[in-house]
């Protein structure tokens, strides 16, 4: 009798315990690579000529005015954009993402690509970007210079020093002498801004770019020592695309004068 | 006891053939990744990589982190589980129902909203972290309790399942004769209820200390991440992905070794299929 109630007893946690874990299982894949597919084409339609652009997060705003610019200039082509963080889509293209033209945050990221061939020709600069402090709308805290976020008082919040970002902000700190101890080393510059935005820290060190997209969200604070990490940008085409022409003419619209235009409203300096 | 067990694992029942087709290709799914992950690594510079700075860091802050928050999900837990299971509400039927609906949430959310519920609600713009940043100068998140409090949050209902069904299964028939025989509500459950689900309750135990290991997506998005604080092994193999693969596949490793072993030494009788 005992023997049978502990057997089925034993049977019920193993039960619940198997379906735990598959559900664990489940939710533990999904959190961390969201939109490593969100890019990929349709295929449906053969008709019109689609092109698939993976760019940094931070071109966001400006290559989704460039698509339009491009798709009215060129009928019958549908761009699809990627955007993700540098070093993500370098990965993925190295590991055989269908991407036609890839624009990095940084060269390092660029050399990524380039170093095992893959890109169709040299990586063309398109743009530059440097870092200001974001601080909140009014600048509650007197936030005028980088010395202060070395204080105490003040939440502040960087990106980590493995992201361009956070070696940028590296940089800047040398630069100035100022050594700023941040609450929390993000891993994209996105997340910095959203820790500034939502009021969890005071100042976050974030592009320029960042501050102008995040319009009345934040306040730009510049600094004299920003000019000593001017993070580059390069575009290029790569090898695997099936349409050089196309992918050819997309570099050629951010780096002509309509996107450069749309580049420098939104706050990127010249390359 | 041995008998009847061993005679149905060596006659058994026929297996139909084609079952080994799936079970093998499943089997292959979780160990060749693993295996996968074997081949990638560099050896050589695995010393120097598990024991820099921020690997020790790291894993003491995921194991204090992991023990402490299990904790709370057996003090916290353990008696929601026995109030799912056991508790008569007369008066309101469906109560438990909802209850037991909202405990389960984090099972199926996926942990980065958890960790964004928790900042809007902690956080010191949120609905009580403003109260305690104006009342107490605290602000949570940032801080090792902010990955105790989200790691708590994805993994009690793991504890609160097993424990829950090992309390169905196990019925109320022991306690009802043990109270017949005089012992009072605290005593039946003290020698009766507890020594007969504790399988169940290490297996619940064992779930939440890995989970709360893994927990990735509440932790960035609540905790942030800062070498010593809040940085938890995860949070530090995502990052050293950026830029340094073989570092990022070293720790990868660490986590899997951990693993074996919370599932190998820890693992509770009711897991190992046998009893």
């Amino acid at each position: 009798m005992t023997q049978r109630v502990s057997t089925g007893r034993l049977a019920g946690s193993v039960a619940v315990a198997a379906a735990a874990l598959m559900v664990m299982a489940g939710c533990g894949g999904g959190s961390g690579d969201s939109g490593a597919q969100g890019g990929a084409p349709s295929g449906a339609d053969a008709a019109p000529q689609t092109l698939n652009v993976f760019a940094a997060a931070s071109l966001k705003d400006t290559f989704t005015t460039i698509e339009k610019q491009f798709e009215q200039e060129n009928p019958g082509t549908d761009v699809t954009l990627t955007f993700a963080g540098s070093s993500d889509l370098a990965t993925q293209i190295n590991n055989g993402a269908p991407a036609d033209v890839f624009a990095s945050a940084d060269d390092n990221n660029m050399k990524k690509v380039t170093d095992p061939g893959l890109t169709a020709a040299a990586p063309a600069r398109f743009a530059t970007n440097t870092l200001q402090i974001a601080v909140a709308p009014n600048n509650p805290k007197g936030i005028t210079s980088l010395a202060q976020l070395a204080d105490p008082a003040n939440k502040v919040v960087v990106c980590a020093p493995q992201v361009p970002c956070g070696s940028a902000a590296q940089k800047v700190e040398k630069a100035a002498g100022v050594d700023v101890k941040p609450v929390s080393e993000e891993q994209d510059v996105k997340s910095v801004l959203s820790k500034v935005t939502s009021g969890n820290a005071d100042a976050g060190l974030v592009y320029v770019t960042d501050v102008t997209a995040a319009k009345d969200a934040v306040q730009g604070v510049s600094f004299p020592d920003a000019d000593k990490a001017v993070n580059n940008y390069p575009i290029a085409a790569l090898k695997s695309s099936k349409n050089q022409e196309l992918a050819n003419k997309w570099v050629q619209a951010v780096t002509g004068p309509t996107g450069q235009q749309t580049l420098k409203a939104a706050g990127f300096g010249a390359p | 006891m041995t008998a009847r067990t061993t005679v149905r694992h060596e006659t058994g029942v026929g297996l139909p053939w084609w079952m080994w087709i799936p079970a093998t290709i499943g089997f292959a799914l979780i160990a060749l990744p693993v295996f996968g992950l074997l081949l990638r690594a560099d050896w050589a510079a695995m010393p120097s990589l598990l024991l820099s700075d921020s690997a020790l860091d790291a894993l003491r802050l995921s194991l204090i982190t992991a023990a402490v928050s299990t904790f709370l999900c057996l003090l916290f837990g353990g008696p929601l589980a026995v109030i799912l299971a056991r508790a008569r509400l007369e008066q309101r039927p469906r109560l438990l129902g909802a209850i037991r609906s909202i405990v389960l949430l984090p099972l199926v959310l996926p942990p980065v909203v958890g960790g964004l519920a928790l900042l809007f609600l902690l956080g010191r713009t949120g609905l009580v972290g403003r109260g305690l940043d104006l009342a107490f100068g605290i602000t949570v998140p940032f801080s090792t309790a902010a990955v105790i409090l989200a790691q708590t949050f994805v993994a009690m209902p793991f504890l609160v399942v097993s424990l829950e069904g090992a309390l169905r299964t196990a019925g109320e028939r022991y306690e009802a004769v043990a109270a017949t025989l005089g012992a009072s509500p605290a005593l039946a459950f003290r020698r009766v209820t507890v020594p007969l689900v504790l399988p169940g309750l290490a297996s619940g135990l064992v779930l939440a200390f890995a989970r709360c290991m893994g927990e990735f997506g509440a932790t960035i998005s609540f905790a942030g991440s800062l070498e010593g604080t809040t940085r938890t092994l995860p949070l530090l193999v995502y990052l050293q992905r950026e830029s340094d693969e073989s570092g990022a596949v070293a720790l990868s490793l660490l986590l899997v070794v951990v693993s074996l072993v919370v599932i190998v030494v820890g693992r509770p009788r009711g897991m190992d299929g046998r009893g």
